[in-house]
C-alpha cells in the first residue's frame, strides 16, 4: 500500500490534467474562426447540411455556453472524441488503430536515447578535457542544434537512397507477406532510422546532462573517501558517482518525454510511419480539427503515462524516495 | 565579464555567425531585390553549376539562396519576439509566485505545471492550426509553449534573493513590496534569465521551422522550415533543396547555443569550467 498510495495520487492528478485539457480543447474550438459545427465537420467539404445540423444538436450549440462545455467534456470522459468526416470513422478508432506504431517508435527512441546518452556522458566525463571528450561534447552540441525532421530527411537520403541499407518509408514492406520472425525483423529494419533520428536530439540532451552531473558529483566528499579507501577509478565511477549522478538525468528524461511524443509528429511525417503523429499531420492539411484535438489529448495522456513510468524507475534507482513518500 | 565571454572561443564564433546571419537578413532586399518567391531560372537547377545561382533553384525555379536570406528574417524575428513574449508571461508570474508565496505561489505553480505536462510541440501545432497560420499566431503559439521554464526559474531565483539582508534593509526603509520586488529583487535575477533567453531564441527558431515544415508557416513569409517541407517529396532527385535550409537552421541554432553557454560561463563564473549542461 505504501508503494501504491503515491501512484494513486499521481493518477488522480493525471485525470484532473486530462479534464483540464478537454476544457482547453473546447475553448480552442470556439476560438477558431467560424461556426464551431462547421469547424468540427472539417473544411474539406466532407460534411453536408444534415451532418452539420446533427452536430449542432449533439453539441447543443443552441444552448448556453456552460451546457455546451459540460456536454463536450462529458463526451470526452466517455472516450467519445467525435467523428472524423474526413476519414469516415470515429476519431477514437483512428487513434487506437495507430497508437501501437507510435508507442513502439517513441519507446524505442526513449530507450536508445537514454542508454546511449548516459553511456556517452559517462565516457566523456571519464576523459574530461581530453580529445575524445571534446569530440563527444562537440557532437552533442551539433545534434542539439539539428532540426529533428531534417536529420530524418538526411538519414533517408544517406542510408536509404544512396547506400540502400535500410528502408526509409513505412512500417513494414508492403505486400511482402512476411510472418513470424521475418516480419519482426522487417519491422525492426523499418524502425531503425525513425527511432534513431527521433532519439538523436534527446541523446544529446541526456549526454550533456550526464556529463555535467557526473563531474559535479565527482567533487563531493564521499567520492574522496572512496578514493582514499583505495577503490579503483572505474569502481568509484560506477558504484559511487553514477548512482548519484543519474538521478537528475532520469528526472529530466521524464520531463522531456512530452517533447519526444511531439517530435514523433515530425519523424512519422518524414518516414510515413503509420502512428498518431502521421495522423495529426494528415489531419492538418484536411483541417480535421476533431482528429487533431483527439490526437492532442491522447499524446498528453501518453506524456502523463511516461511521467508516471519514470517516477517508478526513479523509485527503483533511489529507494530513499519510496521511503520518504 | 566581457573579457571572460571573449575568452570563450565557442561563444565568439557564435557571435560572429549570428552577426553574419543578422547582416544577411537585414540586407535581404538589397541582395535579392526580386524577393524569395520570384521564379528566376529553370526549375531543379543543380547548385554550383550556374553563375548567380550558387545554391540552385527549387521545384518552381525560385532561387534557393534568395529563399535562405529572406527566410533568415522570419526565423530571427519569430525567435526573438516569441522569446520576449514568453519572458513577459513567465517573469511576472514567477516573480509574484516566488515573492509572495502562499496561495499565489500555489496557484501560479499549478498553472505552470499544467502547461509543462502538455506536450509543447503538439500544443503549438494545435494552436497554429486552429488560429490559422500567420506570423502573429505562430509567434504567440511558441511563446505560449515556452514560458513555463522561465516562470520556474524566476520563482526559484526570487525565492533565493528575497531572503538576503539588503531586502530586509529595503523593507525597513519602508519600501513597498512592489518597489522591493521590481527595484531590489528582480535586477539580481537578470543574469540567469539572460542565459535562458538566449537558449530560448534557439529553441523558438527550431519550433518555428518545425511548424512551417509541417505546412503551418505563414503563407506570405518564406521560411527555412517551409523550404524543407516543400522539398521533402523530391528529396531523391533534389537533395540540395532540403540540405541548405537545414544547414542554415543548424548553424543559426548552434550559434545561439554557443552564445548561451558563453554567457552562462561569463555571468556565473563559479559554475564555469565544470561543463554545465
Amino acid at each position: 500500500m505504501a508503494v501504491l498510495a503515491p501512484i494513486l495520487g499521481r493518477l488522480a492528478k493525471a485525470l484532473i490534467t486530462l479534464l483540464a485539457i478537454a476544457v482547453l480543447n473546447f475553448f480552442l474550438i470556439h476560438a477558431a474562426p467560424g461556426d464551431p459545427a462547421v469547424v468540427l465537420a472539417g473544411e474539406a467539404g466532407a460534411a453536408d447540411e444534415q451532418m452539420i445540423a446533427q452536430l449542432r444538436e449533439r453539441f447543443g450549440l443552441d444552448q448556453s455556453f456552460h451546457v455546451q462545455l459540460g456536454s463536450y467534456v462529458w463526451n470526452i470522459v466517455q472516450l467519445d472524441f467525435g467523428y472524423s468526416f474526413r476519414q469516415g470513422a470515429p476519431v477514437l478508432d483512428l487513434i487506437l488503430e495507430r497508437l501501437p506504431a507510435t508507442l513502439i517508435l517513441t519507446l524505442t527512441a526513449f530507450v536508445i536515447s537514454l542508454t546511449l546518452g548516459i553511456a556517452l556522458g559517462v565516457a566523456a566525463s571519464a576523459r574530461v578535457g581530453k580529445a575524445s571528450d571534446s569530440v563527444l561534447t562537440t557532437l552533442a552540441l551539433l545534434f542539439y542544434a539539428t532540426p529533428l525532421y531534417w536529420a530524418a530527411l538526411m538519414a533517408v537520403l544517406v542510408f536509404s537512397v544512396e547506400l540502400g541499407w535500410l528502408p526509409g518509408f513505412g512500417y513494414e514492406t508492403v505486400g511482402a507477406g512476411y510472418s513470424g520472425l521475418a516480419r519482426i525483423w522487417d519491422v525492426i529494419k523499418h524502425l531503425i532510422l525513425p527511432a534513431s533520428t527521433l532519439g538523436l536530439f534527446f541523446m544529446a540532451v541526456y549526454m550533456r546532462m550526464t556529463r555535467a552531473s557526473m563531474l559535479e558529483v565527482a567533487q563531493m566528499d564521499f567520492v574522496k573517501t572512496a578514493r582514499a579507501k583505495g577503490l579503483s577509478g572505474p569502481v568509484i565511477r560506477r558504484r559511487h558517482i553514477l548512482r548519484n549522478a543519474i538521478l537528475p538525468v532520469v528526472t529530466l528524461a521524464g520531463l522531456q518525454a512530452g517533447q519526444l511524443v511531439g517530435g514523433a509528429v515530425l519523424t512519422e511525417t518524414v518516414f510515413a510511419w503509420p502512428g498518431i503523429g502521421r495522423l495529426m499531420f494528415e489531419s492538418l492539411a484536411a483541417r480535421d480539427y476533431n482528429t487533431i484535438l483527439g490526437v492532442f489529448l491522447v499524446s498528453a495522456a501518453m506524456v502523463i503515462v511516461f511521467n508516471i513510468l519514470t517516477d517508478l524507475v526513479y523509485r527503483l534507482v533511489d529507494p530513499r524516495i519510496g521511503a520518504r513518500a | 565579464m566581457i573579457r571572460r565571454f571573449a575568452s570563450n572561443k565557442g561563444a565568439v564564433i557564435g557571435v560572429l555567425i549570428l552577426l553574419i546571419v543578422i547582416g544577411l537578413a537585414l540586407s535581404a532586399d538589397l541582395l535579392f531585390p526580386r524577393g524569395p518567391w520570384a521564379m528566376v531560372q529553370r526549375p531543379f537547377l543543380v547548385p554550383f553549376t550556374m553563375d548567380g545561382f550558387p545554391l540552385g533553384t527549387d521545384t518552381l525555379g525560385r532561387d534557393v539562396a534568395a529563399g535562405l536570406v529572406h527566410g533568415a528574417r522570419v526565423s530571427l524575428l519569430v525567435g526573438l519576439v516569441s522569446t520576449i513574449v514568453a519572458l513577459a508571461i513567465g517573469v511576472p508570474l514567477g516573480a509574484v509566485a516566488g515573492f509572495y508565496g502562499g496561495w499565489a505561489d500555489e496557484g501560479a505553480m499549478r498553472f505552470t505545471e499544467f502547461f509543462q505536462t502538455i506536450p509543447n510541440f503538439a500544443l503549438a501545432i494545435v494552436l497554429v492550426a486552429i488560429l490559422e497560420p500567420t506570423l502573429t499566431s505562430i509567434t504567440s503559439a511558441i511563446a505560449i509553449v515556452s514560458w513555463p521554464p522561465v516562470a520556474r526559474l524566476v520563482r526559484a531565483e526570487v525565492m533565493a534573493v528575497k531572503r538576503r539582508e539588503y531586502v530586509d534593509a529595503a523593507r525597513l526603509a519602508g519600501l513597498s513590496n512592489f518597489r522591493i520586488l521590481t527595484g531590489e529583487v528582480l535586477p539580481n535575477t537578470v543574469s540567469p534569465i539572460i542565459v535562458m533567453a538566449s537558449l530560448m531564441v534557439a529553441t523558438a527558431i527550431l519550433l518555428e521551422s518545425s511548424l512551417s515544415f509541417l505546412g503551418l508557416g505563414d503563407p506570405n513569409a518564406m521560411s527555412w522550415g517551409y523550404m524543407i517541407g516543400a522539398a521533402r517529396t523530391v528529396i531523391r532527385s533534389a537533395w540540395w533543396l532540403s540540405f541548405f535550409p537545414g544547414v542554415a537552421i543548424l548553424v543559426t541554432v548552434l550559434a545561439l547555443n554557443l552564445i548561451g553557454e558563453g554567457l552562462n560561463d561569463a555571468l556565473n563564473p563559479h559554475l564555469s569550467r565544470k561543463g554545465t549542461a
